[in-house]
């Protein structure tokens, strides 16, 4: 209803039928009038009309993309916008300082200088906003050669020339302990050593290294045994961020009166743990926010057919 | 969460289910619990198995570390080599301020030394073209630093003795260079093959044509270097250590009367060597004559 319909209505006129009625409104009206045959067809509907579109991926590609080449040429071009690399860098100046690594330095050297600090803290503030885990999605370039590589992972597990290996998903909180005892300990910063994202990013800038075979193994390892197994059950960046978003008011929100409980979200999610309320009988609410270890990839938003995932910003929807 | 919900699975199949409450669904469970439990099994030892695997992988790391210590000459200002190691966040923004690009990051034939930046001197030396000593600055987490925290380690003859006066700005009302300690020291290794020493002087290309090293030459250009291949010698007595060194007093050719009655010449080092390597970088025997050797300190 316009309102300039609701002053119509105020000042004396009968109220009329709308006119425009959005897809969704539209929908929840049907399903409020809706019997099992209605569902069905409904459901089968959405299938058919699925819109394959790939509008976040397409988006977060870019991003992902642009942000690693500001770095390559901030350095190449000498445009000094963005130096540094992932791990610790200065955008027009202002010390940024990748969280994970500022711990294992920290740590290590147990001695923590100024910059230091403000960059750590800055990053910190960052991504507590941004969502957290968006670092893993939208930023590392590691997530990026895994999700193609990950395309051939399921290429032959559906040609059944590889079977799939899943690991207890503990694994990545006892590396994040352990990694951080051994910095501690060995005053020695170890992760660092065969962190793909730092041996990426430096590649990236700094011309290739012998460093990359370790990636490219991690790489084969995850296409021939195991799915996304290095994001999935290792990396202790992912558990870092994931913390620091955990309060996040960027996240992808689930809505019950939309979803038909199909599960196409859980097949692409790289966490799908973080998905468990999508299953039939799940949900407390008509709203759940997606947890925290969601690194706001939007695949989900991406293939769900129905629109029951979708980006949202706490306090922001509610403003608008 | 999936394994939570199996092994609840698997606890509740072997409970008595209370009477009334025997439900088609716990008969099912208890139908799958071996294999889930199996299963279950399999995936603990895996996950034990990677996780032994990937931290055996990152801990060779420390091989190398250990075998070649001091074996890289460091930025100036660079902590010590343990110290260095832990502090050295691997971004490489020392490399991307040097207007020389003496500094290179370590690959990961260095174990925990990978991404950590060092310089060649014979390839490309630090000259201090940019008067400042920039890689210090762009440090984010002190792994360079100015002035050294009293709490870490510092060894004898280390630091300078007093502030090096950068010839480049000796007339500046600030002639001297920001930096507190040495990252080497300079030695003659070679006296035999040494031009000097034997008396011969040098024309041409001090590397030759090929070399892509770059140089300072404050009378050619005081704020851009230049290829050294561009700037060739004539000296009667090869004296390009000495001349092309940027620090004021810190290697000098040392006269004397052999018993013959003739001239002796040999470079000597003196204690204001910052170790920076542009004598090893720019003299024209091969190997050099004269090479720093990182990390060492001053003693008489």
């Amino acid at each position: 209803m316009s309102q300039f319909e609701r002053i119509r209505v105020m000042f004396g006129a009968a109220p009329r039928k709308p006119t425009l009625v959005t897809p969704e409104a539209k929908q929840v009206h049907s399903l409020k009038r809706m019997t099992k045959a209605d569902f069905e067809a409904i459901k089968q509907h959405a299938r058919d009309h699925e819109l394959v579109t790939h509008k976040w991926r397409n988006r977060r590609w870019t991003v992902l993309i642009l942000a690693n080449l500001l770095f390559t040429f901030s350095f190449w071009l000498d445009i000094q916008i963005l130096e540094g690399a992932l791990t610790a860098s200065r955008f027009v100046g202002f010390h940024l300082i990748d969280l994970n690594s500022a711990l294992q330095v920290m740590l290590a050297h147990k001695h923590i200088i100024v910059n230091l600090f403000i960059g750590t803290a800055t990053v910190f503030v960052l991504w507590a906003l941004l969502g957290g885990r968006s670092f893993c999605s939208w930023i590392c370039p590691y997530h990026l050669l895994a999700e193609w590589f990950e395309w051939l992972h399921l290429k032959l597990v559906s040609k059944k020339l590889v079977s799939e290996h899943e690991f207890h998903r503990g694994t990545r909180t006892v590396f994040w302990v352990i990694f951080a005892l051994l910095a501690v300990v060995s005053g020695y910063t170890v992760f660092e050593t065969i962190s793909p994202t730092g041996i990426l990013s430096r590649a990236l800038i700094y011309g290739p290294s012998l460093a990359l075979g370790w990636v490219l193994l991690l790489l084969v390892f995850e296409v021939v045994y195991s799915r996304r197994a290095w994001c999935r059950y290792v990396c202790p960046i992912g558990l870092t961020y994931g913390i620091v978003g955990a309060v996040s008011p960027v996240r992808v929100e689930y809505r019950l009166d939309k979803c038909f409980h199909e599960g196409d979200c859980r097949k692409v999610c790289l966490v799908p743990h973080v998905l468990d309320v999508v299953i039939k009988g799940r949900a407390a609410d008509m709203t759940t926010p997606i947890g925290p270890d969601c690194t706001r990839c939007g695949l989900c938003v991406d293939v769900c057919p129905s629109g029951a995932l979708v980006f949202d910003v706490k306090g922001l929807s509610k403003l608008l | 969460m999936n394994d939570k919900k199996e092994t609840e699975a698997a606890v509740d199949a072997t409970a008595v289910p209370p009477l009334g409450e025997a439900k088609p669904v716990v008969i099912n469970t208890r139908a799958k619990a071996p294999v889930r439990k199996q299963a279950n099994r399999r995936k603990f030892i895996r996950s034990t198995v990677m996780i032994g695997g990937v931290l055996g992988l990152a801990m060779l790391g420390y091989l190398p570390v250990a075998r070649a210590r001091n074996s890289r000459l460091r930025p100036p200002g660079a902590l010590e080599e343990r110290d260095f190691l832990s502090s050295c966040i691997k971004c490489g923004q020392c490399v991307q301020v040097c207007p020389v690009a003496a500094i290179k990051l370590d690959d990961i034939d260095q174990g925990f030394g990978v991404g950590v930046p060092y310089i060649d001197a014979r390839e490309q030396a630090c000259d201090f073209s940019c008067d400042a000593v920039q890689c210090i600055l762009a440090c984010p987490t002190g792994s360079l630093t100015y002035t050294k925290p009293a709490s870490l380690d510092t060894r004898a003859g280390m630091p300078l003795a007093r502030a090096p006066v950068l010839k480049a700005k000796e007339k500046d009302p600030e002639p001297t260079l920001n930096l507190s300690e040495r990252i080497g020291v300079a030695r003659l290794a070679h006296p035999e093959s040494c031009l000097a020493v034997q008396g011969k002087g040098f024309s041409g290309q001090a590397r030759g044509a090929d070399f892509r090293g770059h140089l300072r030459y404050v009378a050619v250009d005081r704020w851009q270097p230049i290829p050294v291949r561009d700037h060739p010698y004539e000296r009667d007595l090869c004296d390009l250590c000495v001349t092309e060194c940027p620090i004021r007093d810190a290697i000098r050719m040392q006269e004397s009367i052999a018993a013959d009655g003739s001239k002796q010449y040999r470079p000597e080092v003196l204690e204001q060597c910052v170790g920076c390597g542009v004598c090893e970088m720019i003299c024209p025997v091969d190997p050099a004559a004269i090479v720093v050797d990182q990390r060492q300190p001053w003693s008489a």
